[in-house]
């Protein structure tokens, strides 16, 4: 394994006084593309927002390319190169498609030939054509598109997704995993939280399993598809990877 | 009340409401995006009469003057959000209103300490001391008719600021998800910081503006902080055209009702009781405006699609 990009080590996380993380442990490598897996309320979400400084942490310590981000604002930790692709989009739906992508763009430090308006659209040909529509008159697929594509134009090492294939049509699923295959394949490093096992064993390198805020297993795709008691004790019935 | 008549106040109107609007886009920007009651708003404007008063006495030139209250007045406002304001965006609107209302008490008697009390007057700057006619035999004064003029281009300027560049995309996305704005890299801190300086310039302009026609004293903003209070009820809060339309109808229905309600009533009413309701009644017709307002639209004439 190369050298960890993100890595967050025995990290507490609560809401005001109750507890949601438990020493959390997490690691993606430089490039590599790791899953967050476990049922609702298990504290993935948590997770990604703690990595934002968007929930307050304790404890333990967060890096990115090894230096620690776990007392910046939620600003400085996205400008060393996190993008994020929030749980329920959250498009600002008071701007148009463009203004979206360009509000906030910022050629920071982009693995690979810089995000510009024209190479997301080139990902994303549908929002080419929405470009002028605001963002609360687009489909959910379409949001979802101009979320990761609001993402990329800030230039990230890391891209976060959090439930980014809920309550999309299966086309749409499919074409959003493929960008991430794509994305992946330019080396750009992608944490992902989804439900989909099947679809995460082919994208991501390894996986980890939250269970009521603790880590409870972590290993890498074939272990995953090798050990299928793993998600269904922890996911539930029916959670087998196809 | 004949045309000409109609036409010096309706005139009267939209100088009033130009003026309201440089006052009412910074206040409801500041609310509708940071979610803070301001009420020192009118003692900024104060301070850019003061500022100007004040350049105007080392520069002997009006422009300048103008220029130097509005840049200072900014400076003030910038520091006036880091050193105070910073801590009240999370408190309740009770605790914005108190430590506001404390900063107005605070900078009226800055000014009284440094200025002293008694009122400043700056003349009317000289290329424009005179009166143009609207109509053949109409004069109407020419500085007058440039700050309509400065107002309307404030208000196109302010317009595509909002509308066409990088600030004005995060001054809106902000308001909408400020958390996702900071998610993406952006110091909402000093976002707020431009936004509040950027209203502080505004009043400023207005109050430097006002200064040849008004008198420079302390608590001169607290009048028009009342009337721009119901400029962006009326127009909606957080909205920069509802602030626009706010202000062209409140300064409207105020001059226009002060100089005809009196002697409409007249044609009603008994001499004397026109004479004791009719001056009542012109200073409440913002008021029953804004009733109105609200009645037919609870949000404003623009309720703001950015929260
Ligand atoms: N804003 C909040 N305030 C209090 N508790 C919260 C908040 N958000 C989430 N939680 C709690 O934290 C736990 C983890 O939630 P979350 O990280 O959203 O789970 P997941 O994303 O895995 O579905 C849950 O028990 C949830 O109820
Ligand atoms: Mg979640």
């Amino acid at each position: 394994m190369t050298r960890p990009l993100l890595e967050i080590a025995g990290v507490d996380a609560f809401y005001g006084a109750s507890q949601a993380l438990f020493a959390m442990e997490l690691a993606v490598a430089e490039g590599s593309a790791v899953a967050l897996i476990g049922r609702n309320g298990m504290g993935k979400t948590t997770t990604i927002r703690a990595m934002l400084g968007l929930v307050a942490t304790r404890g333990g310590a967060i890096r990115f390319r090894g230096t620690r981000i776990d007392r910046l604002p939620p600003h400085r930790i996205a400008r060393a190169g996190i993008g994020l692709v929030p749980e329920g989009r959250q498009i600002f739906p008071n701007l148009t498609v463009r203004e979206n992508l360009v509000a906030t763009a910022a050629g920071r430090r982009a693995a690979g030939p810089a995000w510009t308006l024209d190479r997301v659209y080139g990902l994303f040909p549908r929002l080419r054509e929405r470009q002028g529509n605001m963002g609360d008159e687009l489909s959910g697929g379409e949001q979802q598109m101009l979320a990761i594509g609001r993402a990329l134009m800030t230039g990230p090492l890391l891209l976060v997704l959090d439930e980014a294939t809920e309550g999309l049509a299966p086309l749409m699923r499919r074409e959003i995993w493929s960008c991430l295959a794509r994305l992946k394949g330019e080396g750009i490093a992608i944490l992902v939280v989804d439900k989909d096992l099947g679809a995460l064993a082919r994208l991501c390198d390894r996986h980890f399993i939250l269970e009521r805020g603790h880590c409870v297993w972590s290993g890498d795709s074939a272990a995953l598809l090798a050990a299928p008691e793993v998600p269904h004790r922890y996911l539930g019935l029916g959670a087998t990877p196809q | 009340m004949d045309t000409i008549l109609i036409l010096t106040q309706a005139l009267n109107g939209l100088q009033l409401g130009v003026m309201l609007f440089l006052m009412a886009a910074g206040l409801t920007l500041v609310f509708g995006i940071m979610n803070l009651i301001n009420l020192a708003h009118g003692a900024l404007y104060m301070a850019g009469a003061y500022l100007a008063a004040a350049a105007y006495g080392w520069t002997g030139s009006f422009l300048a003057a103008v220029a130097l209250a509005v840049a200072g007045t900014a400076a003030l406002g910038a520091a006036i959000e880091l050193a105070a304001l910073r801590g009240l965006y999370r408190r309740d609107h009770l605790d914005q209103v108190l430590a506001t209302f404390g900063l107005i008490l605070f900078l009226n008697e800055a000014a009284r300490l440094v200025w002293g009390p008694a009122a400043l007057f700056v003349p009317v700057p000289a290329a424009l001391a005179h009166t143009v006619a609207i109509l053949p035999g109409v004069p109407y004064p020419a500085y007058r008719l440039a700050i309509i003029a400065v107002g309307v281009a404030v208000a196109g300027g302010l317009y595509l600021l909002i509308a066409r560049t990088r600030l004005g995309m995060l001054i809106r996305a902000g308001a909408s998800n400020r958390t996702m704005v900071a998610a993406l890299g952006v110091d909402v801190g000093l976002l707020y910081t431009a936004v509040f300086a950027l209203g502080a310039g505004l009043a400023a302009l207005a109050g430097a503006m006002a200064a040849p026609i008004l008198s420079v004293e302390p608590g001169m903003g607290e009048p028009i902080l009342i009337l721009t209070l119901v400029v962006i009820v009326v127009g909606g809060i957080g909205s920069i055209r509802g602030a626009f339309a706010g202000a062209l109808l409140i300064g409207c229905v105020d001059t226009i009702g002060r100089a005809f309600l009196p002697s409409m009533l007249r044609a009603v009413l008994a001499p004397s009781a026109s004479a004791a309701v009719g001056p009542a009644l012109a200073s409440m017709l913002i008021y029953l405006t804004m009733a109105v307002v609200l009645a037919l639209r609870p949000r404003g004439l623009f309720a703001a699609r950015t929260g």
